[in-house]
């Protein structure tokens, strides 16, 4: 398996460099170095004198992948590309164009990020799950398609309706909760019930249909007829042997989402005052930020990446046939 | 593992107890911060810079204005805007030099420079902070800090030990130097380069020294001197500038000229605490009211009183006419007045609107999403609180902004641009078909004036009433302006040689293009309203959309024919506005650098502005004024547009407010009644709690019918009785 996860992890290092090209590429083609230093220095009293010293400080007067000034083949590592790739390669994410530490800043933001994201995507499986299991439990019956109609409602609202509404309604009206804000430690914990409830129960739609038609499918195994045949319990058949078994096709679209919990949810964020990794690469992009940006979306690829071999070795663990090779 | 996980349900249950127990579930504070002398205000944006040599955006001068004191400040009340010593004995004294540095009169011959001799008032005090902190030797204790001091810092703050020392001239001198530091950023650099003697010199000499210097290093400007700053002693410095610019006054008292000790400079130049986004642009140090204790840009900025500041009271003049004279009720309190400001992010319109009329929030903007729900319009156009914010006991303060938006031709334009009777005729014409009236009423809910010429009410030039109509755009009837007739606009389009928007020579219709950051969906209407507005006069206007970035490419190229533009004052005199209009700030002419985008050039124009930009604010002066205004608004470079009008909503326990908008550091003047604010939040957030009950009982029957269904299900027979005979 080591080598397996080796072998994967080299052949992520194209994929990054490409994702890095890509970044690079379309973010200069809608901005210029010169608009970046005008977004950064303010646009009310700019001069040229000012623009040259903001660009010269951050490397944006270097030619972006080729320099033709440069001898041999410095022409193409005296590159603005080059330089701040291999940064990126040593996770060194340096100073943001207006000066912060982007380290600093993300290990910062992911906790708030983590503490919202965590508990949603815990508490949102297992409640999915077993709402599923329990809808197939009653299948065929009145509850299985009140429950599917139900479901689709869900799905068809907005996100954003049910964060305002969510608000007017728990923290407005029925003083329940904040409507927003945020704090660390167990103080905290008043600040997170309504986004998590609603990132909940805003996830209880897609992924109650997609789990009961995953368990469905399996309801009809042989396997489920020897259990039956066996006399144990419909609960116990679906908890102990349906479940175990339809976790595969679950696995593949849930862990490869776990590391991308850093990476927080954006609208979430920005109406419950969560000071997480949320809105961090929307702002740099509207701030004109290639530093934020660029290491934002390398970090998000690298998340992935792993997301993906996670995928895979979770396979082995929930199905001993599969071997990684 | 199992331990780990019981102990968090448990504590988490613990604190959600804790909680239920106060009066206010919904709360985000606690029931200390809420009986404290504390003001709870929202940031939207978070601030970029707060270094005072480079920050320059409204919401950074809302922080750094607390914090740091320049020479001088606008007194609270007065109107129009008045300067008063803030860490000065007296206002700055003004002499005249030759040369040689001899007195002179500013009338001589041989006039060259003016002299703003500062006297600083004795015994101001810094704000406590560890990089004043000496040891037993007198070195400064935290000026290498180990890796055991670094760990864990989140804020200078969190070191052990803070002192203080007073405030000194040099300190002054010191903030020019690093404004004069190329790599600083400032943004006024090249404007005082042009005032202040041998600041140029002294800047490309330092900006060279400071490349070529360890960017890790402590780069420190006292052994440097500027020709023209000179610290006579520890009280008094004295500026020199190239002859006069009365202007300069207002540039003191902005942040750019706040004091700077040489100390923090040393103390922030640490490595380590830059790693930890610990700077002077993080946590800047001053003589100000307020200290920045707290800066998360992203979640939180707490300002703490300064413990040792200055003898400063509340002001007992300046209340005009139409103030309430509660504002004199705290006249002769010692300043600040309030202990603690908690600014907290909210990106969002809607929990910031709702927690402020839950008590959570002290005061408030007005978004077009809440507007109706705080303010009825009048048949007059006249802005009142709905009953709901009576109720409340909420308050409003409303105030025309020194702002001006501007639809701008360009004037190298073939077709809008242009100097001769025809081209003036064509942009009146429009001028008076687009309805800036209409447009405030239909997109600001009245919260704007419309725009008579380019300098808004408050500044010196402004004129009310009728003696301040612009005769080609409106005419004063029954006591107020009103817009001419767009039969008069269609006769001017036809004298331009226009007949019904159509060329005169070709027959072809007027095709003009209007270009805007219009990308998103509320621009539309915005769009739809500016094309019918020029569709009165036949004439068809193309939007080009397009992004900011490539927006002020083609108006600094003059590739631009029709734009919207805005400009926000940074000091109350007419200079300050009509230098938009001054050929030599031609944005073309001068490769992108200059300010007047709209490349307006007119000569008597020109000869008048240098007159007016050196003056005081004499009669004189307003009658030059009067006549460049004259000139203007006949070659009509503008549209003049709008002033807007800022509203903002406080409750009852929030005292002292009146706005100022010129003045940033305005918090020291507010007071708070913590008790009231308490009482107020009790009543307005009690829990409903029977929804629990209900949602408790509901969950308990389902659980009850699903089991039993669950049974039924289980007990079913497969094959019924008979079959199984």
């Amino acid at each position: 398996m080591m080598a397996y996860i080796a072998r994967r992890l080299f052949y992520a290092i194209p994929i990054l460099i490409g994702v890095n090209l890509i970044t690079f590429v379309l973010f200069f083609m809608v901005n210029s170095p010169d608009d970046m230093a005008r977004a950064q220095l303010g646009a009310k009293q700019t001069t040229p004198a000012m623009i040259e010293t903001w660009k010269a400080e951050r490397g944006y007067d270097k030619p972006l992948f080729f320099n033709n000034e440069a001898p041999g083949l410095v022409k193409f590592s005296d590159t603005l590309f080059v330089e701040e790739s291999l940064k990126l390669f040593v996770f060194d994410f340096g100073r943001s164009d207006s000066g912060r530490d982007i380290g600093a800043d993300f290990l910062e933001r992911m906790w708030p990020s983590l503490q919202i994201a965590l508990p949603t995507f815990a508490i949102g499986l297992i409640t999915t799950i077993t709402l599923a299991l329990l809808i197939v439990l009653f299948r065929g019956t009145a509850l299985d398609t009140s429950a599917m109609v139900i479901a689709v409602m869900i799905m068809s609202i907005s996100g954003l309706f049910y964060i305002i509404a969510g608000q007017v309604l728990f923290s407005k009206i029925l003083h329940w909760v904040p409507i927003s804000g945020y704090e660390s430690g167990w103080v905290g914990v008043k600040f997170v019930i309504l986004p998590v409830l609603i990132g909940v129960f805003a996830g209880l739609g897609a992924g109650t249909r997609w789990y009961r038609s995953i368990f469905l499918e399996e309801i009809n195994r042989d396997y489920v007829r020897t259990a039956r045949a066996k006399g144990l319990s419909e609960i116990k058949v679906l908890f102990k042997h349906v479940l175990p078994n339809g976790m595969l096709p679950i696995l593949t679209g849930v862990v490869v989402v776990i590391p991308s919990l850093f990476m927080g949810s954006l609208i979430m964020e920005s109406f419950f005052g969560i000071p997480g990794l949320g809105s961090y690469t929307i702002d740099a992009i509207n701030a004109q930020d290639f530093a934020i940006v660029k290491a934002m979306v390398f970090f998000g690829a690298v998340l992935y990446i792993i997301g993906l071999i996670l995928t895979d070795i979770s396979y082995t663990i929930f199905d001993p046939r599969v071997r990684l090779s | 593992m199992l331990f780990e996980g019981a102990r968090f349900v448990l504590l988490s249950l613990t604190a959600l107890a804790l909680t239920a127990c106060s009066d206010q579930w919904n709360t985000p504070y606690t029931a200390q911060q809420v009986a404290s002398n504390t003001l709870f205000s929202a940031f939207s944006a978070p601030p970029k810079h707060l270094d005072p040599v480079r920050s320059y955006s409204s919401n950074e001068w809302a922080i750094n204005a607390q914090v740091l004191e320049p020479p001088l400040q606008y007194h609270y009340l007065k109107r129009p805007y008045t300067l008063e010593p803030l860490t000065l004995s007296q206002m700055p004294e003004v002499r005249y030099l030759n040369q040689q540095g001899e007195p002179v009169l500013v009338t001589d011959a041989d006039f060259a420079y003016s002299e703003v001799v500062l006297k600083i008032k004795p015994g101001i005090q810094y704000q406590p902070h560890p990089a004043f902190v000496k040891d037993e030797q007198g070195d400064l204790r935290y000026a290498t800090l180990s890796a055991k001091d670094l760990s864990g810092l989140k804020s200078p703050f969190d070191l052990k030990d803070q002192s203080s020392r007073e405030l000194v001239a040099a300190d002054y001198a010191y903030a020019i130097k690093r404004m004069a530091v190329r790599q600083n950023h400032s943004p006024i650099l090249d404007s005082m380069n042009e005032h202040i003697v041998g600041l140029k010199a002294f800047s490309e000499q330092i900006s060279e020294l400071r490349s070529k210097a360890d960017n890790h290093e402590f780069f420190d400007l006292r052994s440097y001197e500027i020709k023209g700053v000179k610290v006579v002693n520890d009280h008094e410095l004295r500026i020199r500038l190239h002859g006069i610019y009365p202007q300069f006054m207002y540039w003191l008292s902005m942040n750019f000229f706040a004091p700077v000790p040489w100390e923090v400079m040393q103390f922030y130049a640490q490595p380590g605490l830059v790693d930890l986004n610990i700077s002077f642009d993080t946590f800047p140090v001053g003589t100000g009211p307020y200290r920045l204790v707290e800066n998360n840009p992203n979640r939180r900025m707490r300002l703490q009183k300064h413990p040792l500041y200055q003898e400063q009271y509340y002001p007992n003049d300046g209340l005009a006419e139409n103030m309430p004279y509660s504002l004199l009720e705290d006249a002769g309190k010692r300043l600040p007045m309030i202990d603690e400001v908690v600014y907290t992010l909210e990106k969002e319109s809607v929990p910031y609107w709702n927690k402020f009329l839950q008590g959570y929030y002290d005061a408030s903007g007005l978004s077009s999403d809440s507007f109706d729900q705080a303010v009825q319009v009048s048949v007059n156009g006249d802005l009142d609180l709905t009953g709901e914010m009576k109720a409340k006991g909420i308050q409003m303060r409303s105030s025309v902004q020194p702002t001006i938006f501007y639809l701008a031709f360009n004037m190298l334009d073939e077709v809008v641009g242009g100097y001769d009777e025809k081209a003036q005729k064509l942009r009146q014409a429009i001028s008076i078909a687009v309805n800036y009236e209409e447009f405030i009423s239909i997109f600001m809910n009245e919260r704007g004036l419309a725009a008579q010429g380019p300098i808004p009410p408050g500044i010196f030039g402004h004129v009310d009433g009728e003696a301040g109509v612009n005769p080609y755009v409106h005419d004063w009837h029954e006591g107020e302006a009103r817009r001419k007739s767009l039969e008069t606009a269609r006769q001017l389009l036809a004298e331009a040689g226009y007949p019904e928007g159509r060329n005169q020579e070709t027959g072809r219709p007027l095709q003009l293009n209007y270009d805007a950051v219009a990308t998103g969906p509320d621009d539309r209407s915005r769009m739809d309203w500016m094309r019918k507005q020029f569709e009165q006069l036949g004439i068809e206007l193309m939007i080009r959309s397009t992004d900011y970035n490539r927006f002020q490419d083609k108006v600094r190229k003059g590739d631009a024919q029709i734009f919207f533009w805005g400009w926000n004052a940074d000091y109350p005199d007419p200079e300050n506005f009509l230098f938009l209009l001054y050929g030599p700030n031609s944005s073309v002419a001068t490769n992108g650098a200059g300010i007047n985008s709209s490349n307006y050039a007119n000569p008597e124009f020109d000869r008048l502005f240098e007159q007016i930009r050196t003056m005081e604010n004499t009669p004189e002066r307003m009658a030059k004024l009067q006549e460049m205004l004259s000139i203007a608004r006949q070659d009509a470079p503008w549209i003049w547009g709008l002033h807007p009008r800022s509203l903002s909503l406080y409750h009852s326990w929030y005292k002292n407010v009146w706005p100022n908008s010129l003045a940033n550091n305005t918090i020291k003047y507010l007071a708070i009644d913590a008790q009231q604010r308490a009482q107020k939040q009790a009543q307005w957030n009690q829990p409903i709690v029977w929804p629990l009950w209900l949602t408790g009982i509901a969950t308990l029957l389902l659980i009850i019918w699903a089991f039993w269904a669950y049974r039924q299900r289980q007990q079913q027979r497969v094959i019924t009785g008979d079959n199984a005979s």
